[in-house]
């Protein structure tokens, strides 16, 4: 009983998934900071941000559903931290796993954006309905293809277990490569599930203010921006997890540092897509999503479903 | 055209996409404007009535001050119109640095765009980049005329700054760095797929519109109107010197953009001209301090369009009218007709394109009658007597302070 409420409060659930959240939005902040050529935060900026947004007076609109308001946050934040209990990190298997956990993690993983949206139309401002309504119909352009490239490497390893395909993967060494389409899709739409640019649509500062988060102060925001973190981690870490299946039987501190390493791979790849597109329009992202993205993820599907048949008897 | 599913969305007076208080009600069906409302006027200085109770030198420092980023452009025009009706006829080299500075403005100004243009749709990488170049120029400026903005280097009969060959070697090196990074984003404009998508096919104005809303500057430029004060009526030092009046046939934000880039280019080879051809001679002639009646109008190509002054004097060191039309109030009518079966999200792009300077354009202030609802014109001492009766209430008294101050100066 110690030992469980020790792993998911504080190593390796909430607390550290915390820290390695704002850690990583430092990295984010700085490197983004240095390719546009200037000096960026120091380390501890996105720490001091949070417990100064804690400090900060909690201002709920007369129109707004508080409950909804309140509560939003707060089942964001668990959902996402929920999610990281799932995915193999450093080792073959998760915290906890079962046959069908793939599922879970991607349910999980959607929580966050409801979230996003239920708290955006509840607060009853314009902005944040728009921004809402933004988040929902960018979710059903960038789901699709994300599952379908997360499907066809669970088909090549015949489970839907994550942890059960890290052991496959682990036995076959070279398979990764055959999922690097998926890879590549996967990534873009972690981007969209992210709401990072080219996909920042929902909260696009210049159109609608903050979008579904414009009513958002205090506490409440803080918790929201730490949501924010703690899913770039998860999503990283599940992409992670699911292409870059390597190093993980090579013990216990030297797997947590590549796992690391991937992470921050990730990240930067993340950090430099924010450095070098603009914000794509919704109708856009939408088509690039169901026009190039979804053809292209079925079509790792049929890859992983005739190497299946050719070199998995 | 009342459905239920349309949206108001106010953008302005307060918003994080406007750098200036105005207001844009749009109405949205989906994420498609269906109308647009602009409402101008939150940002209404007086300057014109202001410049009838000063004397011509002061009215200067005063007309410079009516926008921070082309104020050179504001002067110029103005000085332009009081010398016109002195009968002055100011020296070459006036002419020239006149230009020169123009020119250098024109450089900031336009790579200030670029970056805003690039906030606008969320490449802040790009204007994180002009701006740092912007920095060049304004260090230059700052250099040659003392103020990185407001420069002060006109007066009545010609320029108060003569430059050195110290500042020439400067400018000369700028241009040259100007130049080589502006290419740069000329790739970057024609190769980065995000910004084309952004920018391409947004805020359509044909030629026809454009002439019918009389848009000016660069907007009616990218619309493939020929139309720059700087050759169709030449003033300063451009009667003699080589340029491109450039055009473009995107009729869209893209093409706006590549007018502005196309322009910088242009402006570095004008500032090399200016530089090479300096003639030598006084910077100034002596300007009678009482301007004889008259009246006249300048005009002056500004770096977001066609600047126009007039200036009506009665014989005495003051004027009797001075009138403002900034390049923005041409181009603001163009803007609705640009913004409608757009989509929100271009909403910013295509306002900036424009390179609004609102403050320069607003000239009233519209009063909402709270119990009627109606619109109303109402006197300065009205609302002058409002406002110390708002501040009344709230229990924040002047009229101490006023006495103190009345006092202080009076000593």
């Amino acid at each position: 009983m110690g030992k469980e409420l020790f792993n998911i409060l504080i190593f390796p659930g909430l607390l550290f998934l915390c820290v390695f959240g704002l850690l990583a939005e430092f990295v984010d902040r700085k490197l983004y900071a240095r390719l546009q050529n200037r000096m960026g935060p120091p380390w501890f900026q996105p720490l001091a941000d949070f417990i100064k947004l804690l400090g900060k007076e909690d201002v709920i609109p007369t129109e707004a559903d508080t409950a909804v308001f309140k509560l939003m946050p707060v089942v964001a934040l668990s959902a996402a931290v929920a999610a990281f209990f799932y995915i193999p990190l450093w080792g073959t298997h998760a915290l906890y796993y079962f046959s069908g956990d793939i599922i879970v993690v991607l349910y999980l993983l959607l929580v966050p954006t409801l979230c996003f949206f239920l708290g955006g139309w509840y607060s009853r401002s314009v902005y944040s309905m728009i921004g809402a309504v933004r988040s929902l119909t960018q979710l059903f352009a960038y789901e699709v293809p994300l599952f379908m490239c997360i499907l066809a490497a669970s088909l090549l390893a015949n489970t839907w277990s994550l942890s059960e395909m890290a052991v496959f993967y682990g036995r076959h060494p070279g398979y990764w490569i055959f999922n690097s389409l998926g890879f590549v899709i996967a990534f873009i739409s972690l981007l969209g599930k992210l709401e990072k640019v080219p996909f920042d649509i929902p909260e696009a500062e210049t159109e609608i203010v903050a979008g579904s988060f414009t009513e958002y102060s205090g506490r409440l925001f803080a918790f929201f921006r730490m949501t924010i973190d703690v899913e770039l981690v998860v999503g990283a870490s599940l992409i992670a997890a699911v292409f870059l299946p390597f190093g993980l039987g090579v013990g216990q501190q030297l797997g947590f540092v590549v796992y690391l390493l991937k992470v921050f791979l990730l990240m930067a790849l993340i950090s430099l897509s924010r450095t070098i597109f603009a914000r794509l329009r919704i109708d856009q992202m939408i088509n690039l999503c169901w026009k190039y993205l979804a053809p292209l993820a079925f079509l790792q599907v049929l890859i992983s479903l005739i190497i299946k048949w050719v070199l998995v008897k | 055209m009342n459905n239920p599913g349309d949206v108001k969305i106010p953008i302005g007076p307060q918003h994080p996409a406007l750098k200036e208080p105005e207001s844009f009600l749009l109405t949205l069906r989906g994420e498609k404007i269906t109308s647009v409302n602009i409402k101008i006027g939150y940002n209404h200085r007086g300057i014109e009535k202001a410049c009838e109770d000063r004397t011509y030198i002061q009215d200067l420092y005063l007309i410079e001050r009516i926008c921070g980023i082309c104020s050179h452009s504001h002067s110029t025009c103005f000085v332009q119109a009081v010398e016109e009706i002195a009968g002055l006829e100011i020296p070459r080299r006036a002419k020239y640095l006149r230009t020169f500075i123009a020119e250098l403005e024109r450089i900031h100004s336009h790579l200030l765009w670029l970056g805003v243009a690039g906030h606008e749709i969320g490449f802040d990488t790009l204007l994180m980049y002009t701006w740092r170049d912007r920095e060049i120029v304004m260090d230059l400026l700052a250099a040659i005329t003392g103020n990185r903005v407001n420069y002060g280097i006109n007066t009545i009969g010609g320029v108060r700054r003569d430059i050195n060959a110290g500042h020439i070697d400067a400018s000369l090196k700028a241009m040259d760095i100007l130049e080589e990074r502006t290419k740069y984003y000329v790739g970057i404009a024609q190769e980065e797929i995000t910004l084309k998508k952004r920018l391409s096919g947004v805020g359509k104005l044909s030629y026809d519109d454009a002439l019918r809303l009389g848009a000016v500057g660069p907007t009616a430029r990218a619309s493939g109107v020929a139309r720059d004060v700087r050759k169709n009526d030449p003033y300063a030092a451009y009667t003699e010197i080589d340029f491109d009046l450039i055009t473009d046939d995107h009729c869209d934000v893209y093409g706006r953009t590549v007018v502005r880039l196309k322009e910088l280019l242009q402006a570095y080879k004008i500032v090399r001209e200016v530089l090479k051809n300096l003639p030598d001679g006084p910077i100034t002639v002596k300007a009678p301090r009482k301007i004889p009646a008259g009246e006249a109008v300048s005009r002056y190509e500004a770096p977001r369009g066609e600047d126009l002054h007039y200036v009506k004097s009665n014989g005495t060191e003051k004027p009797d009218r001075v009138k403002v039309r900034a390049p923005t109030l041409a181009n603001i009518q163009a803007v609705s007709h640009m913004l409608e079966d757009g989509y929100l999200a271009d909403m910013p792009i295509v306002v900036a394109a424009i390179d609004p300077c609102f403050s320069c354009t607003d000239r009233m202030i519209s009063m909402h009658n709270c119990g009627t609802r109606k619109e109303e014109i109402v006197s300065w001492e009205f609302v002058h007597a409002k406002g110390i009766e708002w501040y009344r209430n709230k229990g924040i008294d002047f009229s101490q302070l006023n006495k103190k101050l009345h006092s202080m100066m009076n000593k």
